[in-house]
């Protein structure tokens, strides 16, 4: 009788991880077949096609391939190097300045009192159900219109050209000031969430106020409660904010998409886009480009996984 | 004493805020007015704007378009369901004691982390309708008589997917199902299993429940807050989505059969110029994301148990 117990109980273990198993391949086989043809000589992506799994090991393993995305694109505004350095300076930037405002209002939010703070709080939540493309039409204008506003008002500033800076030796594209073409641009919009605002506001709820009361009576100020007491504590929900916004941050698409026309401006997701308009039957190119891409966000995924699920759950159990 | 000093929390309050506020007023608020204002002119940029009224959204309901692209964003919405009982049953399986877990949760999440215009190429290689590996395993691996046996019905086969008037929006389907199955939904379904008492399913055993039943009368509705949050939150990302992977990998096309609303805004606003058009139609979805919200606030008492 225990033995027939004991022998339900590894079959159904068993069909368990077979049915985890499988689903694992269904998960993981795209990204085998990205690797797989990242690394293959141009000549053999579609010469073992009779059967897909055995093309999953190259004849000829090419790890130039890499290389070659670099220099195919380098005629391209400077191509994936330059689109990496871009990609990261917007989205550390941008990660950066979120978490830091999101921080200080979410502050302001939980624990100090002002007239009209609820109702600017009830103002944050309504917006956050309105669709980006609702807002993206006005900041699309702003920034297309902005700079002839501001040569109408300050006109010994040249707000229309397009800026280069010389670093060690060289020039590099910088784009405008403002407007179309700038960091200006890719950044500013993105570096205000009210939904980062809300989850750390919520979080900052649910801290304890003895700590607090505590430090004003020993004559503590709001600055220094709130940097030496409340971030402190808060830092699992920062560092799932901010890995969520980088990542966010890290594949952004449809803005960075109507505010650049310049190639040298361009983030990894636009500039592999127009890759693909030029090279679109180099297969092991644009995979090896792909793979370029996603592999930060494979990296910090796996190392932040912790923040990520409880992150996922803070966000639905208030929400 | 007291008055100085609620009247120096509230200006430290409002320093705080400041950054954010400023933020959020310029780039949130005063757009979301503009473009309310916005959808009652016709703006090409170029010209001065013209005051048209309420013409807009007048020319929006007799635009063929506008509804064809509608019936394509909700034919795609189908696939919500499918996605979510997919998620349900994943966390299910993987929610008893089994060793290796995190390895698991890890691969499943994978495709949601990084979706974006990589995987979006990548399946374009993979819907490659003469090399990609789908094709390759329908010509290869099926028997012949069931090849041509589908083809005999008439059906275009192996299909030409991304390029397949009938086959674009399955495939798109396909692809998202990948993405979502193992990502958010199934972490939430995974956290809502966790937290039901084990004490019931053995109460069910005893009275000689088997798992269809346990499933149905005890796991269904003890996940049914989760599964009514994910089911709002997903109609209401499915209204607004299928720009970026249509962009990517069809150009809403072929024939249009992949646009859906947020991409017709796309093109309207920043394709042709149409910015009090595309305004129009941004505030018709906005109120139709409303309308989800609002319905599924008034439901939500009597489809969650308890």
């Amino acid at each position: 009788m225990k033995d027939e117990v004991k022998l339900k109980r590894t079959a159904r273990k068993t069909a368990a991880y077979l049915a985890l198993g499988l689903v694992g391949l269904f998960m993981l086989l795209p990204f085998l077949w990205m690797l797989s043809t990242s690394v293959k000589h141009e000549g053999d992506v579609f010469a073992t096609v009779d059967n897909p799994i055995r093309a999953l090991v190259p004849a000829r393993t090419e790890w130039r391939n890499y290389g070659q995305v670099y220099h195919t694109t380098r005629a391209m505004g400077g191509g994936f190097g330059r689109w990496y350095i871009n990609s990261v300076l917007v989205a550390v930037v941008v990660t950066l300045g979120q978490v830091a405002s999101s921080a200080c209002a979410a502050y302001a939010f939980a624990r100090l009192r002002f007239p009209g703070r609820d109702k600017l709080f009830l103002g944050y939540l309504a917006t956050m159900m309105i669709p980006g493309a609702v807002t993206m039409i006005p900041n699309f204008i702003l920034m297309r219109k902005i700079t002839e506003w501001l040569t109408a008002i300050a006109p010994m500033i040249d707000w229309d050209t397009l800026r280069a800076v010389s670093l060690f030796g060289r020039t590099y594209d910088a784009g405008r000031l403002v407007g179309l073409d700038s960091y200006f641009a890719l950044m500013a919009p993105a570096m205000f969430s009210a939904y980062g605002t809300f989850m750390l506001r919520q979080f900052f709820m649910s801290i304890p106020r003895d700590l607090e009361e505590a430090a004003t009576i020993d004559g503590c100020g709001l600055f220094r409660i709130f940097a030496t007491i409340i971030v402190p504590l808060s830092k699992p929900a920062l560092a799932t904010l901010t890995i969520f916004t980088f990542m966010g941050n890290w594949q952004s698409f449809y803005w960075p998409l109507i505010v650049l026309t310049q190639d040298s401006m361009k983030t990894l997701p636009l500039g592999l886009l127009s890759f693909m308009g030029l090279y679109s039957t180099q297969w092991h190119l644009l995979m090896a480009g792909s793979m370029m891409m996603i592999l930060p966000m494979v990296i910090v995924f796996v190392v932040g996984q912790k923040w990520f699920v409880s992150g996922i759950q803070l966000g639905a159990l208030k929400g | 004493m007291a008055q100085t000093t609620r009247g120096r929390t509230a200006a430290a309050g409002y320093l705080f805020l400041l950054p954010n506020l400023l933020g959020f007023f310029a780039f949130t608020l005063l757009p979301v007015l503009a473009s309310l204002a916005l959808s009652l002119f016709a703006w090409d940029l170029f010209t001065p704007p013209k005051f048209v009224g309420l013409q807009n959204f007048v020319a929006l309901m007799r635009d063929c378009e506008f509804w064809y692209y509608a019936y394509n964003t909700l034919f795609l919405m189908l696939g919500i369901p499918v996605n979510i009982m997919g998620s349900l049953l994943l966390a299910v399986v993987m929610n008893q004691k089994l060793r290796g877990i995190v390895v698991f949760r890890t691969m499943y999440f994978l495709p949601s982390i990084v979706a974006g215009v990589g995987t979006y190429l990548l399946w374009r290689w993979i819907y490659n309708a003469d090399y990609g590996p789908i094709n390759t395993m329908i010509t290869n691996w099926f028997p012949r008589w069931l090849n041509d046996g589908i083809r005999r019905l008439g059906v275009d086969w192996p299909p030409q997917w991304l390029t397949s008037v009938t086959w674009a929006k399955p495939a798109l389907m396909f692809m998202s199902f990948w993405t979502v199955v193992g990502g958010y939904n199934m972490v939430l379904y995974l956290a809502a299993l966790q937290g039901v008492s084990p004490e019931l399913y053995e109460a069910a055993n005893i009275d000689g429940a088997n798992a269809w039943q346990r499933f149905w009368a005890i796991t269904w509705p003890m996940v049914s807050p989760t599964t009514f949050f994910v089911f709002t939150m997903s109609l209401i990302g499915g209204l607004q989505g299928g720009f970026e992977q249509a962009f990517v990998m069809t150009r809403g096309g072929p024939a249009g059969a992949t646009t859906t609303l947020g991409y017709y805004i796309y093109n309207h606003a920043f394709a042709w110029n149409h910015m009090g058009y595309a305004a129009a139609i941004a505030w018709v979805l906005f109120a139709a994301v409303f309308a989800v919200t609002l319905a599924n606030w008034r439901l939500g008492g009597k489809v969650v148990h308890y």
